[in-house]
């Protein structure tokens, strides 16, 4: 599609948006469950198009935002304890634990490597055996497939250096949580999470709770028409969930993928940064292939973290905006940033202050 | 949580291994959680896996949505 | 850190006139012609990737700084810290490329120096180059001779030695044919020096590419920055390794680029005069100077939305999310 095109195409839906946002006799919020929806928006400059009285929110589906701060922690004294190495997504190098980052830990000469497939770790692990390798399990459903695939692969292989210290997480529970909060108006649903547990599951947010939501595609047209429709239904009061990404999700989502989970690991409860404890919410590793978990095979005494009294990431986490925080853009900035929010390139707080709304 | 990009299935290499391009990119990518996805394909990688086979009928669908919504822009505009 | 580091500690004790502004590259006056004075040390790991290595680097980062300060590289010094052990084998091939650069760049490397210290006391290979150039135009770019309403060039595609250098990371298995795109810019700033004081400002975007050097300029001139997301020129490899690695091209760095601003309506004529340069092909006009949002890059996306372009923070990583 060309750029005059695609302007104009936007432009369409941009006019769209304000009339319906012109309609309502009160302000909309929606919902950005997912962190990779919210990079979209931000990269595109879809904000500008939006009227004063639509507010687009980070929601929980940013994978190191709600990783706790003793996740690092146990991580690195993992590494210390056992001479081990780190492998990780490059979303987490920066995020602060109580005694520094994982770049703070590779500066001081702590074994911290990045990949891109949780497969690249395999051969980490390969090549530095017999030293326990141990890969940083976060990501929600997109991510948990590919990381159960890399597992099996490990058992049939023999390779018993490779460890996943999991903090995986399911996007259900803790969106059960926040569609109860009256102030939401609907949701940004995720496009590939949805690809993986399909479009046909969101339906209690309609019937529990009366609110609209849309799986949305990437490209900023895919998103436009999303809020378009979420706008149109909550103006109108007609909540449905509407599949926008038809050409990657299916109702049922990728049966494949989902026994590969389900095969490899089990519901458990898990902490989320923000939310505190909620049940069933993460994943742990089950059955044979419990015999890869660094929880249990690597173990180490983590004190529990210490957050800052004054970060209020739990706030932003579930909508609130980030100059409501006091250490925003002065103590809390990207270069020395004090929670996740502002660590992840998407952040609520880092997109906040890098793109502009101080 | 999911960033992931369509990227063409140019050869199989292996048992639920194949090599997938984009812009001249080329990786090797598992397809255990796309059997059905056949040489000329465009596949959803994430992380080195393909995690969907994208619906060419489909995404046509959507594009000439956006063509005519950018045709009717462009009309109103001239009037 | 370094940052802090300058302004705490250097600066105070060393500082006598010339050092306090913190130029890339100096001209220094009182020694008959001016003479323009860089050094730069190398540290980069890995230091072979796609297209080049430490020591093409160290050549062409060295002459790039003299040539933004229109300056025609002439001399250089080499100064190299081994780590015990590193393979002479990779030695050689990092001297035969410099060899290669300075030569064809036009450059001699004059002097130099050679240590090697324990194993564990430098990562493989350190190179320092310092260069001398000849300030041979009037023409003196500097952020105050910036104004409103100048336009911004761009000497080519961004991003390709930071996309490249990236792909080519070993715990990565990505097979593709981008390269560094390493190499001496002087032959592009000779020809836009007939701009005469058309010619406001050079400025090669190293590290944190594009987005930090067009922030550089803002808040140098306490002027806003306004660009064309659809008018800066992308290799489609670094489109297609950005998509897939979830890493801004304008922030990763070029090697063998400059940042031009030139006077309102002369854009085109400083096109014209990178015509058939081959290290300009792709040279566009990316946007502007404006008195809107001062101090602040606006980036008018490829859909028509705008953005604010943030200064880059730390190292480029890959993502998931």
């Amino acid at each position: 599609m060309n750029a005059g095109n695609e302007s104009r195409a936007a432009a369409a839906l941009a006019r769209d948006i304000k009339e319906l946002c012109g309609k309502a006799s009160f302000p909309l919020r929606i919902m950005e469950v997912c962190g990779t929806h919210t990079m979209a928006i931000h990269a595109a400059g879809l904000k500008s198009f939006f009227p004063p009285n639509l507010q687009l929110v980070s929601g929980p589906g940013c994978p190191v935002c709600v990783t706790e701060k003793n996740f690092i922690d146990q991580a690195v004294l993992i590494a210390k304890e056992y001479d081990a190495c780190l492998v990780t997504f490059g979303d987490l190098v920066r995020v602060p634990g109580s005694f520094g980052s994982l770049a703070t830990f590779r500066s001081e000469g702590g074994r911290v490597r990045v990949v891109y497939s949780p497969m690249d770790a395999m051969g980490i692990a390969s090549e530095l055996s017999p030293r326990p390798t141990v890969f940083l399990g976060i990501g929600f459903e997109t991510t948990v497939p590919t990381i159960a695939a890399t597992i099996k692969t490990a058992m049939t292989m023999g390779i018993d250096n490779f460890f996943v210290l999991s903090a995986f997480k399911t996007i259900h529970p803790p969106l059960k949580i926040l569609a109860a909060k009256k102030d939401l108006n609907g949701f940004l649903l995720p496009g590939h999470v949805s690809a993986i547990i399909g479009s046909d599951c969101y339906h209690y947010l309609v019937d529990d709770f009366g609110k609209p939501g849309v799986v949305a595609g990437f490209e900023p047209l895919d998103i436009l028409l999303a809020i378009q429709d979420i706008l149109r239904m909550a103006v109108f009061s007609t909540p449905q969930i509407i599949n926008d990404y038809k050409r990657v999700v299916r109702g049922n989502g990728n049966a494949a993928a989902l026994a590969m989970t389900g095969e490899v690991f089990e519901a458990c409860d898990a902490s989320w940064r923000g939310l505190g404890v909620i049940r069933g919410s993460g994943l742990t590793l089950k059955g044979p292939y419990s015999m890869f978990d660094a929880n249990t095979h690597l173990p180490v005494d983590t004190p529990p973290a210490q957050d800052d009294p004054r970060c209020r990431c739990a706030a932003v986490l579930t909508g609130s905006t980030p100059d409501t925080c006091g250490l925003f853009g002065k103590e809390c900035i990207p270069d020395d940033p004090v929670g996740p929010c502002m660590v992840s390139s998407e952040g609520t707080c880092a997109a906040y202050y890098k793109y502009g709304e101080r | 949580m999911c960033l992931a990009v369509p990227m063409k299935l140019i050869e199989i290499t292996g048992e639920g291994t194949g090599k997938v391009d984009s812009g001249g990119v080329r990786t090797d990518v598992v397809l255990s959680m796309v059997p059905q996805a056949g040489l000329g394909d465009y596949l959803i990688i994430h992380a080195g896996f393909g995690i969907e086979v994208l619906d060419e009928e489909e995404a046509h669908i959507r594009l000439d949505l956006f063509r005519e919504l950018a045709e009717a822009y462009r009309a109103q505009d001239e009037l | 850190m370094s940052g802090r580091l300058i302004r705490d500690l250097i600066l105070p004790r060393l500082d006598r006139g010339y050092l306090g502004s913190l130029p890339d590259s100096v001209v220094l006056s009182g020694l008959g012609d001016s003479i323009a004075y860089t050094t730069d040390s190398y540290v980069v790991s890995p230091i072979f990737f796609p297209g080049g290595n430490i020591g093409s680097l160290a050549v062409h980062g060295t002459c790039n700084d003299l040539a933004c300060s229109a300056a025609r590289p002439v001399f250089l010094s080499l100064g190299l810290i081994l780590e015990e052990g590193f393979p002479m084998d990779q030695l050689e091939t990092i001297l035969h490329s410099i060899a290669e650069a300075a030569d064809s760049a036009g450059v001699e490397i004059v002097t130099g120096d050679t240590k090697v210290v324990p194993k564990g006391s430098a990562d493989k290979i350190f190179i320092n180059t310092s260069g001398i150039g000849k300030i041979e135009s009037p023409v003196r770019p500097s952020p105050g001779r910036i104004s409103v309403g100048d336009r911004i060039i761009v000497s080519g595609s961004v991003g390709n030695h930071g996309m490249a250098v990236m792909l080519s990371r070993a715990e990565f298995s990505f097979d593709f044919e981008l390269k560094s795109d390493s190499a001496s810019v002087w032959p592009v700033v000779e020809r836009l020096l007939e701009l005469g004081p058309g010619l406001k400002f050079l400025r090669d975007p190293t590290r944190g590419g594009l987005a930090a050097t067009l922030n550089e300029i803002a808040s140098l001139t306490g002027y806003g920055i306004a660009i064309d997301e659809s008018a800066i020129p992308l290799d489609k490899s670094v489109v297609a390794a950005s998509e897939i690695l979830g890493i801004d091209p304008l922030q990763a760095a070029n090697e063998g680029k400059i940042v031009a601003v030139v006077e309102m309506g002369m854009d085109q004529v400083a096109l014209d005069l990178m015509e058939g340069c081959w290290q300009a092909r792709g040279a566009a006009v990316i946007g502007g100077v404006t008195r809107e949002h001062p101090s602040r890059v606006v980036l008018t996306t490829r859909v028509g939305g705008s953005r604010v372009v943030a200064e880059p923070s730390g190292e480029l990583l890959p993502r998931i999310c």
